[in-house]
Parts: structure tokens; C-alpha cells; sequence
């Protein structure tokens, strides 16, 4: 065999070019985001989720299948994440032009350079509920000092020891136990007290049966802890938008206020119609059984509505207590979640008002004054 | 590299690992897989029964798992709820039935991978066999390639992926998974084909040259034969690498309509419902079973040149 060295190179320079515009070739197209979808004369626009569909985010979906989008002029694609994706960070690399994040989370990005603005606060309060058994003598935040507390982590914790801090509590003493996707390591006893969202994980506890009695668990069996009450609670779900272009890109000024108003209507159409808007987000693949998803859609409801600013409004009062819960929290090993008041760009009610003004005239409820949650009676396994 | 001295040796020496073809033969052979898999169930059960309701546990690490029903679900208990529908929906099909749809997509995105990986892992160790320069010099990358997490590398691929739009190509979330299992496949097929390519002796190759073959010829008649009985393993470790990467990506990226999407939906089903999150994962088990069984029919297309083979 002979080994030609000018002949490599000649190869080696050949296989580096063409990468170099392979590379080249990917990067073109940028703004566009959700590519041109084939819809005449609507505009694309691509909505990054934090985790699969389900009845979270049944207002979205609502919009989508109802055709709230479309009358706005936009072509939406939805984009469910399955971990790994994290939502602000697409948003920061261009590849959404909205995304649904918490604020505590994307607080901490912001800190760490995303240019990014809460441009609505979709929940108004905290679904997050700290669980124990009844009988473990875990009634307050006071008593997770020394305990087992379990949270699912990637900065869901800071509540946890955004109540502990607001208690003067050393959040060092707790062991952090990193939760799976269901609440067996609760019910098998590895956690003292684990974290559930209201419109989830709660719900798993009581479609579960206790092998003592063979029947449900029932909501006496449990000690609940809720940060809205306990203190601790920071605000969830919030639509961020790329900072510079809502300053400087009329067009996607204009696509925002759109975009909202084609939301609230999907979440106003969720607040009357929960069944309906259960059997939408089952349609997307949420695979949960019909029960746990219109309780999930009913629980969502409930963190919505009734909204005394408005749906989406920023309430100033919420927005400091949470960048003081994320100013004031340290974890168990001492770390914070931001170190300085986040920038004024942060969050904005200027756009969520507009599509508030224009949806003034129509015949939807933006307080949700009316709002009645139902009833939903879980079922074993949520089926 | 790596791998032991044994695969130095030229295959030929070898006798070939006695394959019986006879019905008899065959049939054993059934016996004896259906009888491990009995075996297996009957463990579980066993230590279900006897084994310490909490489980073993020294110092931090759980040894033994618990042997409650939420740890550990009857054996029956998971395979009638197989034949159950999904949901108590009207119309809802039963359980085996979604979870071989989904294991038929992830099957598909694996095979798309698992062939990208081939025609790579090929490609570099063609370039790696005719170049030494290309050998000392791609090898490590090659290698540094394997130790990127799949977690950190799947978002990349996407975000890169949702911006490829080539006139009325448009990239699609599932070839981001697909690429992804690609890139775990193509490792062991690039070494194993380069081992087997480089396998023919000094011998071998003199007497090539004495035939006045050219570099085409001498890789036509002498080493790409040669590497059949270290490729084939190659491409069974490619092919369960293929599976593996696509399920993971899956399940990374959010794409949905594959097995490891399901592995995770019905994972936050568990507690109440703890036989149906075992459906997708004795999919994903068949699927694994399914993807190096076609290999194994590429291996009988090739039964002339399997004069013995070296595991990889």
C-alpha cells in the first residue's frame, strides 16, 4: 500500500471544506423559525413547551384547534420538549420565537446573558405543593429541617428554599431527593415530603391505591403543604419573547399582540368548556387517561382563573416576591439562583394590554369574574 | 487500540463456531430460549415472594429492589394488562397494539440511523485503511466522538436541525433522532470494519501484490472478505446502538409517536397504574431482539465469508 502524504492532505483539506459548507448550508433561514408551513399569507410562528402536551397546556392547544391562531393571521406550531429541551434557551438560540417557561428558571437564565422578557403571566399563582403523609408530624415549612424533600430538580427546588429562607431556615440540613416522573418514591417511603403540582403529581397520589385498604388514597391520608399559603411561592407558566426583536422588529410587535389575544381565547375556551379542552390535549398524545386530564385542565383553570388584573397581566406585587424569593433562596449546597435584581426588561405588561384593548369589544371575559371550577372525581390510574 | 490480541489472528485459523441447521438443531434451540425466558419469570416471582419487602440496602446504594406490587408488578398482572385498553376512552385500542405502533416508529427511525451509521462507519474506515495519516489522525476524534453526552449533543442537533431547509426539503424532527442513533451506531462499524479490513497478513498481501493487484483490487478481492467475520458484530453493536440512541433521543428531543416518548408518559402513570409502564419496556425489549435478528439475516447473506467470527 502506498501512503501518498500530499495526497492526505489534499483529502484532508477536500473533507474540511465541504464541512465548512455543510455547516454553512445549515445555518441559513433563521428568523423564520417554524418554516413556511404552506398556509397562504399567515405568519409562521413556533411556541416552545417545557414538557410534553397535556392539559397544562390546554389553553395553547385550545387556540390551535379552535382556530383562534388562524384568525389572528398566524400559523402556529406547537412544540412539546421532552426534558432536554429547555425552552428559554431555544428561544435565546432563535429556534422558537415564543416559549412557556417559569419565571424562577428563566430569572436564572436572564442572569446568565439570555436577553428575554415576560411578555404574560398565563398562571397567576403557584401550582407547586409540597406532600407528606398525615401521620409524618410535616405540617409547615418548619418542619422540613433534617427531612428527606423531594423535588424533580433542573430549578423546579427554588421554592422550596425560597419558603425555607422566608422561615430563616438552614435549607443545608435538607437532603434533596431527586424525584422521578410518578410519586412511587413517596408512597414506598424514600421521601418525606415530595413535590406535586396541583394539576399533576396530587392527582397520581389520589389515583393510587393504598395496599392497606385496597381502596384510593383519599386527601385525608396526606399532610399538604401549598407556597401560596406557606410563603415560598414564585410565578409558573409566562410567555417569553426574544427581547430585541419585541424592541426593535415592528412585524414581530405585531405578531405578539396577536398571539396573545389568540391565547387568552384558548384559555378563556378552556375555562368554559374543560371537557372539551381535555379531549383536545388527548388528542395532541398527552396519554393520560381522561379523568387525570380534565382534572389536570380543571387544576390549570384553576391557577388562571379567576385573574383580577386580567389574564396575563404581570401583577408588580407577584413579579417582586418571586425575584425576592430567587434573590433570598440558597440551595442545599449553598448556591443561589440569581446573585441581582433581574434587568427592567425582564418582564412587560405593555404588549398583553394591547391584545387586552383590542379584545375589549368582544364578548370574552378577561378577569374570568364568572369562573367556576367543576368537580372532577378521580378514577384508580386516571383512566 | 483496544481490543484484545486475540482479534490479531487471522480468522482462517479459527474453525467455524458450530451452527446446527438441522430441525432437531433448531428446534433446541427454541427450547432453550422459551425455557430462560420461563426461567427469568420465575425469579421475579421467587424473589417477589421471598425477598425482603424493602429490598437490600447497604449504606446508600439499593442492591436488591423492594418487592411491593409498585417496584415489582406480578407477572400476570403485566401481561393482562397488555390485552387491556389503554384508557378507559371509548375506542381506545389495547395496550400491546400502541406499543407496537410506537416500536414500529422508533424501529424505523433506528434502521434510517443504523444505515446512516453504516455508510459513515464504512466511508472512515475505507479512508482509515488506505491512508495512514488519515488513521492516526481521524482515530482519536473517532473516539472523542463517544464520550459527548447524548443529553448535551440532542438539543444541539434539533436547534441545528429546525434551521436546515434546503429548496422543498425541510428537516423533520424525527431525522434529529435518527441522526442522533446514527451517531452512536457508527462507532463499533468504523473500528470493526477497520480491524477487519486491516486483518489479511503481510502474507496475504504479497501475494497480492505478486499478482500485480492494484489498492482497488487487493480491497475488492482480499480485505473487504476478510472483514465480514469482524463486521458482522460490528453491525449487531451497531444495530442495538442504533435502537438505544433513537430511544433516548427520543425522549430527549420530545418527538412523539415512538417508544421512548411512551416509556416516559406511562412512567408518570406508575403509581397508579404500575403494570402499564412495563408495556413499552418489554417493547423496547423486542425491539433490540427485532433490530440485531435482521442483522443476523444480513450475516446469512454473507454465510460464505463467515469463516469464523470475532466478537467486537
Amino acid at each position: 500500500m502506498t501512503h501518498s502524504r500530499r495526497r492526505s492532505l489534499v483529502v484532508g483539506a477536500g473533507l474540511l471544506t465541504s464541512a465548512l459548507i455543510l455547516s454553512g448550508c445549515s445555518t441559513s433561514g433563521d428568523d423564520s423559525g417554524g418554516g413556511d408551513g404552506g398556509s397562504d399569507d399567515l405568519t409562521p410562528v413556533s411556541l416552545q413547551l417545557q414538557w410534553l402536551p397535556q392539559g397544562q397546556f390546554a389553553g395553547y392547544y385550545a387556540a390551535l384547534d379552535q382556530g383562534f391562531f388562524e384568525e389572528e393571521g398566524l400559523d402556529v406550531e406547537i412544540i412539546p420538549s421532552g426534558g432536554d429541551i429547555v425552552p428559554q434557551d431555544a428561544l435565546v438560540a432563535g429556534d422558537v420565537d415564543y416559549a412557556i417557561a417559569w419565571v424562577p428558571k428563566a430569572l436564572g437564565s436572564i442572569e446568565a446573558g439570555a436577553n428575554i422578557t415576560d411578555i404574560a403571566q398565563i398562571f397567576q399563582r403557584s401550582g407547586t405543593l409540597q406532600v407528606a403523609w398525615a401521620d409524618s408530624g410535616i405540617e409547615t415549612v418548619a418542619d422540613f429541617e433534617g427531612k428527606r424533600i423531594g423535588s424533580w430538580g433542573f430549578g423546579n427546588e427554588w421554592e422550596i428554599f425560597a419558603a425555607m429562607a422566608a422561615e430563616g431556615l438552614d435549607s443545608t440540613s435538607v437532603e434533596i431527593i431527586t424525584q422521578d416522573f410518578n410519586m412511587n418514591a413517596f408512597l414506598e417511603g424514600d421521601i418525606d415530603a415530595a413535590q406535586a403540582m396541583t394539576y399533576n403529581e396530587y392527582a397520581q397520589l389520589l389515583e393510587s391505591t393504598d395496599p392497606d385498604t385496597g381502596e384510593l388514597y383519599q386527601p385525608e391520608d396526606f399532610s399538604v403543604i401549598d407556597y401560596n399559603e406557606a410563603g415560598g411561592a414564585m410565578l409558573q407558566d409566562a410567555i417569553w419573547a426574544d427581547t430585541e426583536r419585541l424592541e426593535s422588529d415592528e412585524e414581530y410587535q405585531e405578531t405578539t399582540v396577536a398571539f396573545l389575544k389568540a391565547v387568552i381565547k384558548g384559555w378563556a375556551y378552556a375555562a368554559s368548556d374543560p371537557e372539551a379542552a381535555a379531549d383536545i390535549t388527548i388528542n395532541e398524545g398527552s396519554g393520560w387517561g381522561l379523568t387525570h386530564e380534565l382534572w389536570m385542565v380543571n387544576e390549570t383553570n384553576k391557577l388562571i382563573w379567576p385573574s383580577d388584573n386580567g389574564i396575563g397581566i404581570i401583577d408588580e406585587e407577584a413579579w417582586n416576591s418571586t425575584v425576592e424569593g430567587a434573590l433570598s433562596a440558597t440551595n442545599e449546597s449553598g448556591a443561589s439562583l440569581i446573585t441581582e435584581e433581574p434587568p427592567s426588561t425582564a418582564y412587560t405588561n405593555e404588549w398583553i394590554q394591547m391584545a387586552h384593548d383590542e379584545l375589549e369589544g368582544d364578548d370574552i371575559d378577561l378577569t374570568g369574574a364568572d369562573f367556576e371550577p367543576i368537580e372532577v372525581e378521580l378514577t384508580e390510574g386516571g383512566e | 487500540m483496544t481490543a484484545p490480541s486475540a482479534l490479531d489472528a487471522p480468522p482462517a485459523v479459527r474453525p467455524a463456531r458450530g451452527r446446527g441447521t438441522s430441525p432437531r438443531a433448531n428446534l433446541m434451540r427454541i427450547g432453550l430460549g422459551a425455557a430462560a425466558l420461563l426461567g427469568i419469570a420465575v425469579v421475579w416471582e421467587l424473589y417477589k415472594w421471598l425477598g425482603p419487602s424493602d429490598g437490600l440496602v447497604i449504606g446508600e446504594a439499593r442492591l436488591l429492589p423492594r418487592t411491593s406490587d409498585l417496584a415489582m408488578p406480578h407477572i400476570p398482572d403485566m401481561l393482562t394488562r397488555l390485552f387491556e385498553p389503554v384508557t378507559r376512552a371509548d375506542g381506545s385500542p389495547p395496550l400491546w397494539l400502541e406499543v407496537a405502533n410506537a416500536a414500529a416508529v422508533t424501529l424505523g427511525i433506528a434502521a434510517v440511523g443504523w444505515l446512516l451509521g453504516l455508510i459513515v462507519g464504512l466511508a472512515l474506515s475505507l479512508v482509515m485503511v488506505r491512508w495512514r495519516l488519515a488513521e492516526s489522525s481521524l482515530m482519536p476524534w473517532i473516539v472523542l466522538s463517544q464520550t459527548v453526552p447524548l443529553i448535551a449533543f440532542a438539543p444541539v442537533v434539533r436547534s441545528w436541525g429546525s434551521r436546515i431547509e434546503i429548496g422543498a426539503f425541510e428537516w423533520q424532527d424525527w431525522m434529529s433522532v435518527a441522526l442522533i442513533a446514527s451517531y452512536l451506531a457508527f462507532f463499533p462499524i468504523a473500528i470493526g470494519a477497520l480491524r477487519g479490513l486491516q486483518s489479511p497478513t503481510a502474507m496475504h498481501n504479497d501475494l497480492m501484490k505478486s499478482y500485480a493487484a492494484g489498492w482497488w483490487a487487493t480491497l475488492i478481492k482480499l480485505r473487504l472478505p476478510a472483514s465480514v467475520p469482524y463486521l458482522l458484530p460490528a453491525l449487531r453493536l451497531g444495530a442495538a446502538n442504533a435502537v438505544v440512541g433513537a430511544i433516548v433521543a427520543e425522549v430527549s428531543t420530545g418527538l412523539r409517536g415512538g417508544i421512548g416518548r411512551m416509556i416516559v408518559q406511562y412512567a408518570g402513570q406508575a403509581s397508579g397504574d404500575p403494570a402499564k409502564s412495563w408495556g413499552p419496556i418489554f417493547g423496547a425489549i423486542i425491539l433490540g431482539l427485532l433490530a440485531a435478528g435482521s442483522v443476523a439475516l444480513i450475516g446469512g447473506g454473507l454465510r460464505n465469508y463467515r469463516r469464523a467470527e470475532v466478537s467486537a
